[in-house]
């Protein structure tokens, strides 16, 4: 499957990314042949969105070069790498839903007849030879919306290489698939491979690369680790690649006693989303929940916390079952969630770090009904000062806060109210490695100190050096429960990928 | 850079709030010395009268649109629930038994606007344009292009008349009460933090155990109530109740409440500023009329205000950020992070 004597079609070579102080991606290099379809695997973070977004011309590579037939090009946003030739699939498309099947795909590029008047029979015909050369068989007149995301994504690609697209980007197109959709959409992306396109396939799935792929790209931490031949590798090896690191001193777990059953979680189930969810947590235990991003973890935790409503199950907290959908009914359970998504839904960015921190507990603080004479500000400043947050005063907005401090104020704000259930959703996202080992080590000291901890993380590492037990999920259900002791890199990514351990 | 104590406290204070309150005081001095007639107790007497209206319905909007909402319909519940007023009286009802029961009618009409919003989830903006259409032409169903015109004398001299015949004017008791309740709900309660939480960020209000919902649909409740009293002190002022009454004053109330510091977008405002930007919008109103301005040329002030009050605020940002920038470029390491 060697191909070294054409000039690839789309080189990738050295580029390099940062945001701030993150090193999204530090070298990495591959080139993409005529007529190859190759993988780019990697775990959560690993940069494989960075790359995907440097080629659609939304980030520019700090350094290194993108090179396509051979000459080196600067994207200055997406038009110019549509007009390179690349275009980007992504795992929802974005169609006008009003527009028919056949506009979507001329859009930019209507065919004109005399009088500079969109030519509509010129339009659909073309949209019907394309469906032809991918062999599939859509009304090009039929509106956008409505149809299967399968069928959005055929469009998407008629519309690419009707475009004169060489190089198509698929940014885990089979996501949201049946097993019927991806075996179609295969065959379209062999259809294409035969016509001497370049297709760079990003998916979590080993089963799908290896039925689809010539080539493998495995990144890790942002960085390259190896370009291979499909057939010199085995699922094993790859994961071993994606996945190999070292653990340090970042994780100072506690042996921990576990103590009497905290919370219950029974049969849980939201239509669409996941099911079937029934997991315990004791306390003074960390329980992990890994698996890829989308495969309903967050949703789970949110649900459990009742900022989501749910379809069947009960939560139970110290064997009291827990009102579904409030959240406030949670908390005077003793929980309390630190959610993923620090900035919507973890702070209000504008108010000052003493009213985040006491926003949950303001009618706790209040007597007879208001809040004065500083209540506030001393707790603020008692929970503050214990995670050992850095502000210059506690009536500055949280947003002038660094990103590891506003998450200390996030896990302030809820240690305030004293919690039993402890569940924290991607604690260390984003923040720096000295606060994450102070996280880390106040995870520890609460599990100690007996609150049962449910910790959401997709680093595993993490997830290794701080649980008790890891719960796996995927695509909605949980499918491992591994004690510390079975718990290994591999061990967790084949369960959230599916696959047997070998 | 004010890296000192004193400057950085007095950039803080020397907000939009301290600004609104200078220029409202500013207003009044310049009235009262420029506009001939206007710092007579009679006119003065005359300027509370006119500002009741829109400060009673300042008070509630000031929340209502602190959470990221709007009410647009207070105006015509005004209008309804003096035209209903009327038709009470008219069918020979006791006073004291209809007023209550017309606050009540405001409550009901908020709860509507309350109802769509929360329940369908409709935007407030698009709801309360729908029933402000809605409410006024209901009071134009109930009493039709009359007046009723012949309510007890001692309720309508109570409306326009002052406390032991001194300057003060009766009707200020029930606004500073009000007045007196909001500042300390909106400031000094849990139920005024989760309404600035819901503003500024609705879902980590929700995350924080906020009833963003329930928090929201009293707040149109208030707000229509407040709206019911404020016709009754309207039809008691002018001794009539007519289905027209308030017509357009939505607008004023608005405008002072952007004039007043609250960001249309939500999650930002004080009542001290409101109530200076209340007292502004007034106090120009007032003393253009003296000067015989015509009420067209007034909605011309009314509008101009508003959209300086949404403009300048705005300005203020981008030249902040702009100084933010330039700080950030000279220092190259972030002090806390």
């Amino acid at each position: 499957m060697e191909r070294q004597d054409s000039t690839p079609l789309l080189e990738v070579r050295d580029v390099t990314k940062s945001f701030g102080s993150v090193a999204a991606v530090r070298g990495c290099s591959f080139g993409l042949p005529p007529g190859e379809v190759h993988a780019l695997v990697g775990e959560n973070g690993a940069g494989k969105s960075t790359i995907v977004k440097m080629l659609a011309g939304v980030h520019r590579p700090d350094t290194g070069t993108l090179l396509v037939d051979g000459e080196p090009v600067e994207f200055g946003g997406p038009a110019d790498a549509m007009d390179a030739g690349i275009a980007v699939i992504y795992q929802e498309p974005t169609l006008f839903g009003d527009l028919s099947v056949a506009e979507n795909i001329a859009m930019g590029r209507q065919p004109r007849g005399r009088f500079g008047i969109i030519d509509r029979r010129r339009m659909r015909r073309t949209a019907t030879e394309l469906f032809a050369r991918l062999g599939v068989h859509l009304d090009p007149g039929r509106p956008a919306r409505g149809l299967s995301i399968a069928d959005q994504q055929i469009v998407e690609i008629a519309k690419a290489i009707g475009g004169r697209a060489r190089i198509l980007v698929m940014d885990e197109p089979t996501a949201a698939l049946s097993s019927v959709e991806v075996e179609r959409l295969f065959a379209v992306v062999r259809a294409l491979r035969e016509e001497g396109a370049a297709v760079l396939f990003i998916s979590h799935r080993f089963e799908e690369i290896t039925a689809l792929c010539d080539r493998v790209t495995i990144m890790r931490d942002g960085a390259h680790v190896s370009t291979d031949p499909l057939a010199d590798l085995t699922v094993e090896e790859m994961v071993r690649r994606m996945v190999g690191r070292d653990l340090d001193a970042l994780f100072p777990k506690q042996d921990v006693e576990p103590g009497a059953v905290v919370l219950e979680v029974d049969g849980l189930a939201r239509e669409g989303v996941f099911r079937d969810v029934t997991f315990e947590v004791r306390a003074g235990e960390i329980v992990a929940l890994a698996g890829l991003v989308g495969a309903g973890r967050s949703e789970v935790v949110q649900a459990v916390f009742g900022v989501d409503g749910r379809d069947a199950g009960t939560v139970r907290v110290n064997g009291k079952r827990v009102r579904p959908h409030s959240s406030r009914a949670a908390m005077a359970a003793g929980m309390a969630l630190v959610p993923e998504d620090r900035r919507q839904q973890g702070l209000v960015m504008d108010l000052s770090i003493q009213r985040n921190v006491t926003l949950p507990r303001s009618g706790a603080l209040a007597r007879f009904g208001l809040l004065g004479g500083g209540a506030e500000r001393r707790e603020a400043a008692h929970w503050t000062e214990r995670l050992r947050t850095r502000y210059g005063r506690l009536a500055d907005p949280v947003r002038t806060l660094s990103g590891g401090n506003q998450q200390k104020v996030v896990l302030a704000k809820w240690l305030a109210t004293a919690p039993r259930v402890l569940i924290v959703d991607e604690p260390t996202r984003g923040i720096d490695v000295g606060t994450k080992a102070e996280v880390h080590r106040l995870m520890s000291a609460l599990a100690a100190e007996g609150v049962a901890v449910l910790m959401v993380s997709s680093e595993l590492p993490e997830v290794l050096g701080m649980a008790d037990r890891v719960l796996v999920m995927r695509e909605g259900r949980l499918v491992a429960d591994l004690p510390r002791a079975e718990a290994t890199e591999e061990s967790i990514m084949l369960a959230a990928m599916g696959q047997e351990v070998a | 850079m004010s890296d000192n104590p004193v400057a950085r406290r007095l950039s803080r204070v020397a907000g939009w709030d301290a600004a609104i309150i200078v220029v409202a005081i500013l207003a009044l001095v310049v009235a009262g010395g420029a506009v001939e007639n206007f710092a007579t107790t009679r006119n003065v007497g005359f300027l509370v009268l006119d500002l009741l209206p829109i400060a009673l319905l300042a008070l509630p909007m000031t929340l209502v649109i602190i959470t990221g909402e709007i009410d647009l319909s207070v105006a015509s519940t005004l209008g309804l629930t003096s035209a209903v007023l009327g038709s009470l009286w008219n069918s020979g009802m006791a006073i004291e038994t209809i007023i209550p029961l017309c606050v009540l009618l405001g409550a009901v009409l908020g709860a509507v606007n309350g109802v769509f919003v929360t329940v369908f989830r409709l935007p407030s903006l698009a709801v309360t344009i729908g029933t402000m259409a809605l409410f006024r032409g209901l009071a134009f169903v109930v009493l039709g292009d009359s007046a009723v015109a012949d309510f007890p004398a001692a309720f309508t001299g109570w409306a326009t008349g002052t406390i032991g015949d001194g300057p003060v004017p009766n009707v200020l008791v029930p606004l500073l009460v009000l007045a007196a309740v909001f500042v300390v709900v909106l400031h000094a309660t849990p139920v005024g933090r989760a309404v600035f939480a819901a503003g500024a960020s609705e879902q980590t209000a929700r995350f924080s155990g906020v009833r963003v919902d329930r928090l929201k649909f009293w707040l149109f409740v208030a707000s229509g109530a407040v709206a019911g009293l404020a016709g009754v002190l309207w039809t008691l002022r002018y001794s009539s109740a007519r289905a027209d009454n308030g017509f357009g004053l939505e607008l004023a109330v608005v405008a002072a409440v952007l004039l007043g510091g609250v960001s249309i977008f939500g999650g930002k405002g004080a009542m001290p500023g409101v109530l200076a930007g209340v007292l502004l919008l007034a106090t120009v109103q007032n003393a253009l009329r003296l000067e015989d301005v015509s009420n067209e040329a007034l909605n011309i002030v009314t509008g101009a205000l508003l959209i300086v009050s949404v403009l300048l605020p705005n300005i203020g940002r981008s030249v902040r950020a702009a100084t933010h920038r330039r700080r950030l470029r000279q220092s190259p390491t972030d002090p806390i992070s």
